[in-house]
């Protein structure tokens, strides 16, 4: 029975990442426009030079949050 | 995709590829592509050179209106140091960062255009939009300048509001985050703790027993972030609400959080038996859900808008030697030349030099015609230049200016947060001091039972008590009520207006721009004179008045109608300009001739017959005749083709605000002008101008009158009152009301003891408005300009206001009606506690119960009620 000590041990683990995750997103501004993502993730890319411009334009985004933190 | 037809029959059927505008002919095109403007095209051009054509197959005519080109508009003064360190947000060596607010912001295409700025210049790394804010977030490279990317977004239809008050705003959505993370912290704990308990809630602890202590232990370690980080607001305003000395519901709500803690607490370490803290946790979370629901708030909406957010950040400054320099605002002095170009606000007190002014106070006092100005007059800040370019000379700095004054002076922030109207404060007063008293006779029932027995009767009693349903129904009756009116466009800036609007027993109507439509006017043509010797013959049904014929044998025959048009086609003047409009239906006439005489009306020759507009004493040409006619109809204005005559009362002295104000509303104002029309000299009659109700205005006050008293307070001449006193008591309807009269009229009520609601729309309303117990701006178009108040009302929602006060009444009823239902939960939980029978499981069970039927029972009564009230839910 003493493998419950364990269990609840990692279950809070879990629960805990869960919870870090939660923050972290709410911190860094994910939760601030819940509108934009909904209408941008229905645009075609366009086949020729999308991307690259798409790509370079995410990791400049991510950049964007860690300056934020 | 749409394709035009190759061969357009009727122009009508054209509208603009770019923006969806009628097209007046099909003269402005690019292939098979339409346009409306010169503007629109210079778009389109712009985009299909970059390869973004992508933005028209997104959505049809996706553009803004573009009306007319801007040509030549400078941005140069945003790479002034003072200004572009105000925009910039972030800065290194590789990219700069900045933000711009664009109002034209609207649809798929618009975020798909503005996310690609990079195609049309690579200098630009990456541009994201936030929809709802209407903003888009820039990445650039230090190669390019500012005034380079606002020229791109201008050159591509969508122009950033560049104002002080866009530099000057503040973050406002950290505390909404903290919100959301206490929320996360308290459900991260709820859940976790609820597991630990389930031996208990099973009654299964027997056998786990060995378990028990670690389980403990393990959600005293969880409670901890949720008492020290989650629950800290409720203790904060708790404590400032003791130190202001009332008693708010925070503090019965505190005092249950510290009771159950620490009595599970005890519980757990001294008595090893199970404590509270799932209830602990769920109490918590369950409360934090309703303050989310409760700062729900249009963020996007600005409530808070003054002279600052309408005025530009920098003004063209004419120097001695005669260059012109781009200066922020704050540098300019009394005495300095300013060029004001077309769209550009007025931003201080000034004397006209140069140009003519064509200036617009919609904004100021909801009139819709602009006011034309000549050289030597004054113009007053807010006014807005349509037209050429026009040169003033500043009489008084920005912060002297009429307008401005009148902000800095009157506008009083309201204090929101004090509540102490508060019903759920009111409440909860009675309520705390109750549930003492229980405590209390716990005290004196179990006395003899010892102090640890006493004590844990006393926590029992203020764990159940504590006040956790009474404070969620505020918040979600109220909250729900906000969404509801959202829906209806009806933007409430809290949810404390929702109970203010219940209370409401006075209502105040301005009247240009709130009860009249704001861009629109009525034009009226009346018949006057005998004609003489021109013989008018009706041509059937078509138009009795102007569309009757002219027979008098000589020369070729026309209707009046046509021969109007085609001379107030030639008038520059604003007036002619609506009249001319107004005659759309009528045919074109070659002029032969045209003159106009500024200050008086005009005279154009039309197939040979000469016709005469504007005021009665130049139209009818002979000065005896204008006299009689002036005494005659004295109280009203006549047009003077320059300026509207200036009421005598108002003579030019510009000491006294009265004569100011005066001053401001005389020269704007057309409402009840006369515009006369005569043909070789014969009067044939005049038109009349008429402000414009908005739809079912009659139908609104008639509704509204049942319940409040009604007040209709206008700037304006009293030329309207007839059609005014129909809608309300004539006792009620003041005429030239300056606003700082509006405001003591309001203050005058109050005292009284009665809650007024005031609706206006212009800057002239910003004091009343603030003033008032609620305050709803009216407008045409929110994310534009609107006074700061309370509320945004779009301006066809107007006649719903009276479903609005229901609504809101019936809010304040559901929320008494939860009162009661949570009240009687605490009656059965605080007389369990008296009989000493609360367990852990009883509690965890009467908690959530009595917090979710409440919310249930909210939210279901006030869609119930807005249903009933005839409301968009």
């Amino acid at each position: 029975m003493s493998a419950v000590y364990i269990l609840i041990g990692a279950s809070l683990l879990v629960a805990a990442g869960f919870l870090i995750a939660f923050l972290w997103a709410v911190k860094s501004g994910q939760m601030d426009d819940r509108v934009t993502p909904a209408y941008r993730i229905l645009f075609d890319d366009e086949p020729k030079n999308s991307e690259s411009n798409n790509n370079s334009s995410s990791q400049t985004h991510d950049q964007e949050k860690k300056e934020h933190n | 995709m749409r394709t035009m037809p190759a061969i357009v029959d009727t122009v009508e059927d054209l509208v603009c590829y770019h923006c969806g505008e009628r097209c007046e002919d099909g003269s402005i095109r690019k292939e098979e592509k339409y346009f409306c403007c010169e503007g629109c095209k210079l778009v389109y051009e712009v985009l299909e050179e970059n390869n973004l054509c992508t933005y028209y197959n997104l959505n049809d005519t996706p553009g803004a209106a573009k009306r007319e080109k801007v040509a030549g508009k400078r941005y140069d003064y945003l790479d002034d140091p003072e200004i572009s360190e105000k925009l910039i947000e972030f800065k290194s060596d590789q990219l700069f960062k900045l933000s711009f607010f664009i109002p034209s912001i609207h649809c798929s295409s618009c975020i798909w255009l503005l996310e690609n700025l990079y195609k049309i210049d690579e200098r630009i790394l990456n541009s994201r939009v936030d929809f709802p804010a209407k903003k888009v977030f820039i990445k650039a490279s230090p190669t390019i300048k500012i005034s380079e990317i606002v020229e791109i977004l201008d050159s591509i239809g969508y122009e950033p509001r560049l104002s002080l008050d866009e530099l000057e705003q503040k973050d406002t959505k950290s505390l909404n985050k903290s919100l959301y993370l206490k929320l996360g912290v308290a459900g991260f704990a709820f859940g976790n703790i609820m597991m630990l308990s389930f031996p208990d809630y099973l009654s299964i602890t027997d056998s786990v027993e060995s378990f028990m202590p670690f389980f403990n232990i393990v959600s005293v370690l969880l409670s901890l972030p949720v008492l020290f980080y989650s629950s800290s607001g409720y203790f904060i305003s708790a404590f400032k609400g003791l130190k202001k000395k009332y008693i708010n519901i925070d503090f019965p709500l505190s005092l249950g959080i510290a009771a159950l803690w620490g009595r599970s607490i005890y519980d757990i370490f001294v008595l090893h038996e199970q404590g509270y803290m799932d209830s602990f946790a769920g109490l918590i979370f369950f409360l934090l859900i309703g303050k989310v629901f409760q700062n729900k708030t249009y963020e996007y909406f600005n409530f808070e808008r003054n002279y600052k957010s309408y005025f530009p950040i920098s003004i063209t400054r004419r120097g001695k030697n005669g260059h012109e320099e781009v200066i922020p605002l704050s540098k300019i002095n009394v005495k300095d030349r300013i060029l004001i170009r077309n769209n550009e606000i007025i931003p201080a007190d000034s004397i006209l030099i140069n140009g003519i002014g064509n200036i617009d106070y919609s904004f100021v006092t909801g009139e819709s015609l602009p006011q034309v100005k000549e050289k030597g007059e004054k113009v007053f800040a807010g006014g807005k230049q349509t037209g050429g370019v026009i040169e003033l000379e500043i009489i008084k700095e920005v912060s002297q200016s009429y307008l401005t004054r009148l902000w800095n002076d009157f506008i009083v922030s309201k204090d929101h947060d004090s509540g102490l109207i508060n019903f759920s404060n009111v409440v909860s007063k009675y309520f705390t001091l109750g549930i003492l008293a229980v405590a209390l006779l716990g005290v004196l029932l179990w006395y003899q039972a010892g102090v640890v027995q006493v004590l844990s009767i006393v926590t029992a009693v203020l764990i159940v008590a504590c006040p956790c349903a009474l404070a969620l129904s505020a918040p979600f009756a109220l909250g729900n009520s906000l969404r509801i009116f959202g829906r209806n466009h009806f933007y409430l800036k809290s949810v404390k207006v929702v109970e203010n609007l219940s209370h409401t027993d006075a209502i105040i109507f301005d009247k240009t721009g709130t009860l009249t439509e704001n861009q629109e006017i009525d034009i009226l043509f009346v018949p006057e004179g005998t004609a003489g010797n021109l013989n008018l013959v009706a041509d059937g049904n078509f138009h009795p008045n102007l569309g009757r014929k002219i027979e008098d044998g000589s020369a070729k025959t026309v209707r009046i109608g046509d021969l109007a048009k085609a001379t107030f086609k030639n008038s520059l003047h604003p007036l002619s300009k609506a009249i001319y409009r107004y005659l759309s239906e009528f045919e074109d006439l070659k002029v032969d001739s045209f003159m106009e005489y500024p200050g008086k009306g005009g005279e154009a020759f039309i197939t040979g017959r000469s016709v005469l507009f504007g005021s009665p004493a130049f139209v009818k040409g002979e000065n005896e005749k204008s006299e009689n006619l002036e005494k005659s109809e004295n109280s009203e204005k006549f047009v003077k083709f320059e300026n509207l005559e200036v009421p005598e009362n108002s003579a030019r002295s510009e000491k006294s605000e009265k004569s100011e104000k005066n001053e401001i509303n005389a020269t704007t104002s057309v409402t009840g002008s006369k515009v006369y029309l005569s043909v070789d000299n014969q009067i044939i009659g005049y038109f009349k101008i008429e402000n414009k109700y908005r739809k079912g205005v009659q139908a609104i006050l008639k509704e509204v009158k049942k319940k409040n008293e009604v007040f209709i307070l206008s700037g304006d001449n009293d030329s309207e009152k007839e059609n005014l006193i129909k809608f309300a008591d004539s006792k009620n309807i003041r005429f030239n009301c300056t606003p700082v009269e509006k405001m003591e009229i309001i203050e005058e009520l109050q005292a009284s003891g009665k809650k007024v609601l005031m609706v206006g729309d212009g800057l002239n309303d910003a004091a009343a408005l603030s003033k008032a117990d609620v305050g709803v701006s009216l407008s045409d178009d929110l994310m534009n300009f609107t006074p700061a108040s309370d509320s945004l009302l779009h301006g066809d929602s107007l006649q719903h206001l009276p479903k609005f006060l229901a609504q809101a009444r019936s809010t304040m009823t559901v929320v008494r009606t939860s009162f009661v239902i949570s009240t009687i939960y605490n009656l059965i939980g605080v007389s369990v506690a008296l009989a000493g029978l609360l367990s852990p499981l009883f509690a965890a069970i009467l908690m959530p119960i009595s917090s979710i039927s409440v919310v249930i029972f909210t939210t279901l009564g006030t869609i119930f009620t807005a249903k009933h009230n005839g409301l968009k839910i």
